[in-house]
């Protein structure tokens, strides 16, 4: 995928911030991230559960569960407009037709007493206004590109009658059905075996690379990120604390969170070499600390980590970390010159300097 | 130390509101043997619908097969008496999934991991509550935990409860189903590092269960790859990893995503779906997936043989 940095992009999100309001006090599940994101791309937004992820993509399409949740602060421009300050009419139009969803769990976002050619039906019935023949065949094109062997059958099908993958497959047809230009898919695979998700995930690419369609995607699996990211976003505590190229972030990891995600990680290539822990637990998001969210679990910590939250340092183009101890000196010259160069793609040119260990990957 | 031989489990499948007879069976395991050794670990991996979990509830005796036995020191379990069932309950134990939902969130902590404990080998409440104090320490929890209540815990740490639980009878024997699947990825390690250390420290065998292939990597000695109700292939891990003589190991194997963006593997992405349990095809089960199948793969099923030394898989190719 190429990446139009030059052009302008789709989606621009800047400093959202969605908070609850409980008994407990204010939870902020999402506080001030910004990000871009253009056609054709994919952006992975990466975290642990309660990071904010999910939170992040339904403030975006504001389906934020309310009135607990409230959009507190931010813009969110689509295409050069800002969908917070739509009307609910404007932004029911805008659902669906411009920007789809494919959530985790097909069984759940199916509805069990409809067909699928009904609910395949229903989008393209309310957002292209197509009826009886000329519907019919819009749904049966999008179940076929979705490969959904024998469609025409498969219309009268209701969602108990078709596999866990194939269900997937559908609820992304509904999702595809009418070319949207944004597509957030909030853990597409995580209910999918591992054969099932590869089939998935080269389906997914391929129908994007075909449609053109911007991609976020939520999820906690650095496996599909490298699969299939463009860029990555790394959230932690409500707020991306490390975005870049998905090479740069795997080869120079620059926030310490990122760094420990990375070698915590068993991986099959990597055998049975000791796993590097991460102690503590994710923070509490009602009771964060004043400065950086991460300094609780992070032995090297420095005295100014705990009063402020650290700024963006640009570690190289299109790299940034918040972290007070990120510098782009502390990377070894030769590797910064091979990664502007272009010359680094896979894995070997790892940041020393303050850097501790990389992760073996063979 | 644990030994299953031809074991099969059947379900009756009742179809809507029909009561009485069932309507065919659902072969949930159709003829695994295995054994494991004492301090080894063995992993079992495979898709869901696979099998592996019916085959976790059979060495719990939770289930009792419809063929095959489960010998245990080499006395069958079906000829056990109550003295052996209690030995065998007290030797093997269980840590599952979720640990959200395999706690009595109205039972404090202490009663929890104490609730294995036999209550008429006549040991005193403070011996049972020192024992509860120490499993909590070896687990890495604090001494005092037991006192509170499971919602007071995060994940990771309710995990370490319900490990404690299943330590408390001195077990020589723990089935791990999914340990770390419900949890995230950077307590996943926690817990994983946990259990290597317990082993080592207390000599445990484990049998790990996951669809998780790293995990089951991490922890497993020996790798038992399931495919609808059957074993495909066994064979220690590493040689497993490197070498996968099944093509559906070389298929789950190469479906795995590695971490490293660009890596341009050999990944075999295989069509169609895990068969139905109830009507399994012909012959080889994988056949109909199967991109090296043979003529002969529909018609006939392979013999399960050692292919190389402790190397065992059933497929027509060797």
């Amino acid at each position: 995928m190429t990446r139009a940095s030059d052009s302008t992009p789709l989606l621009v999100v800047e400093d959202l911030k969605t908070h609850f309001f409980t008994r407990r006090g204010v939870t902020k599940a999402v506080d001030g991230v910004s990000f871009t994101l253009h056609a054709g791309e994919t952006l992975a937004l990466v975290g642990e559960s309660g990071c904010g992820k999910s939170v992040t993509c339904l403030s975006l399409v504001r389906l934020v569960p309310e009135p607990a949740g409230r959009i507190v602060g931010g813009r969110v421009l689509f295409d050069g407009q800002d969908l917070l300050q739509k009307s609910r009419a404007e932004m029911r139009r805008v659902r669906g037709k411009q920007i789809a969803m494919v959530l985790q769990d097909p069984m759940t976002s199916l509805n069990p007493a409809l067909t699928i050619g009904t609910q395949v039906g229903e989008v393209v019935r309310l957002h292209q206004r197509l009826r009886g023949d000329s519907l019919r065949r819009r749904v049966l094109e999008s179940l076929r590109r979705l490969r959904i062997s024998a469609a025409d059958t498969r219309l009268a099908h209701y969602p108990h009658q078709f596999s866990g993958g194939m269900r997937q497959r559908v609820s992304s047809a509904i999702a595809l059905s009418c070319a949207p230009r944004l597509l957030i898919a909030d853990e597409p695979t995580t209910s999918l075996d591992v054969t099932i998700q590869a089939q998935y995930l080269d389906l997914l690419k391929e129908v994007q690379a075909s449609a053109g369609v911007a991609v976020l995607l939520v999820t906690h699996d650095f496996g599909i990120v490298a699969a299939i990211a463009d860029r990555v976003a790394v959230m932690y505590a409500g707020r991306i604390v490390e975005m870049g190229s998905t090479a740069q972030i795997f080869d120079r990891p620059s926030h310490p969170y990122t760094r420990a995600l990375l070698r915590c990680l068993p991986a099959a290539e990597r055998g049975r070499q000791t796993l590097v822990e991460i102690g503590g637990q994710p923070p509490d998001l009602a009771r964060l600390p004043a400065g950086c969210p991460f300094v609780p679990r992070w032995p090297e910590r420095q005295p100014i980590c705990e009063t402020k939250f650290p700024p963006a340092v640009t570690m190289a183009p299109g790299h940034e970390a918040h972290c007070w101890t990120a510098a782009p000196e502390n990377l070894p010259a030769i590797s910064t010159r091979a990664i502007e160069a272009g010359a680094i793609e896979t894995v070997g040119g790892y940041g020393g300097g303050a850097a501790p260990a990389p992760p073996h990957v063979d | 130390m644990l030994e299953g031989v031809g074991l099969k489990k059947y379900f009756a499948a009742k179809s809507g509101f029909a009561v009485g007879r069932p309507g065919g069976w659902i072969k949930a395991l159709d003829g695994v043997s295995v054994q494991v050794a004492e301090g080894e670990t063995l992993g079992i991996v495979g898709e869901s619908g696979s099998g592996k979990t019916t085959l976790a509830k059979l060495f719990l005796l939770l289930e009792r097969p419809t063929a095959g036995a489960l010998r245990f020191d080499g006395k069958d379990t079906t000829a056990f008496d109550r003295e052996d069932l209690k030995r065998y309950r007290r030797s093997v134990q269980a840590v599952f999934q979720d640990p959200y939902s395999s706690l009595n969130p109205r039972m404090r902590v202490g009663d929890i991991v104490a609730e294995p404990l036999p209550r008429d080998a006549g040991a005193s409440r403070a011996v049972v509550a020192e024992r509860v104090r120490e499993v909590l320490q070896l687990v890495g929890l604090r001494r005092e935990s037991g006192a509170l209540y499971p919602h007071e815990f995060s994940g990771g740490q309710r995990q370490r409860i319900a490990i404690a639980r299943a330590l408390v009878t001195y077990p020589k024997f723990l089935v791990l189903d999914e340990p770390v699947s419900a949890l995230d990825v950077s307590i996943r390690a926690q817990i994983l590092n946990l259990l290597k250390r317990l082993q080592a420290e207390l000599a445990l065998a484990y049998v790990i269960i996951s669809h998780d292939l790293a995990a089951a990597r991490y922890l497993a000695t020996r790798l038992a790859v399931m495919y609808a109700g059957k074993l495909v292939e066994v064979g220690e891990c590493d040689a497993v990893y490197t070498e996968p003589l099944h093509p559906y190991t070389e298929a789950l194997l190469s479906a795995a995503l590695p971490l490293q963006p660009g890596a341009r593997r050999q990944r075999i992405v295989l069509s169609g779906e895990v068969p139905n349990p109830m009507n399994p095809p012909e012959g080889c089960r994988f056949h109909p997936r199967c991109p090296r199948a043979l003529a002969q793969c529909a018609r006939q099923e392979p013999e399960w043989k050692e292919v190389k030394p402790g190397r065992f898989t059933a497929c027509h190719l060797y």
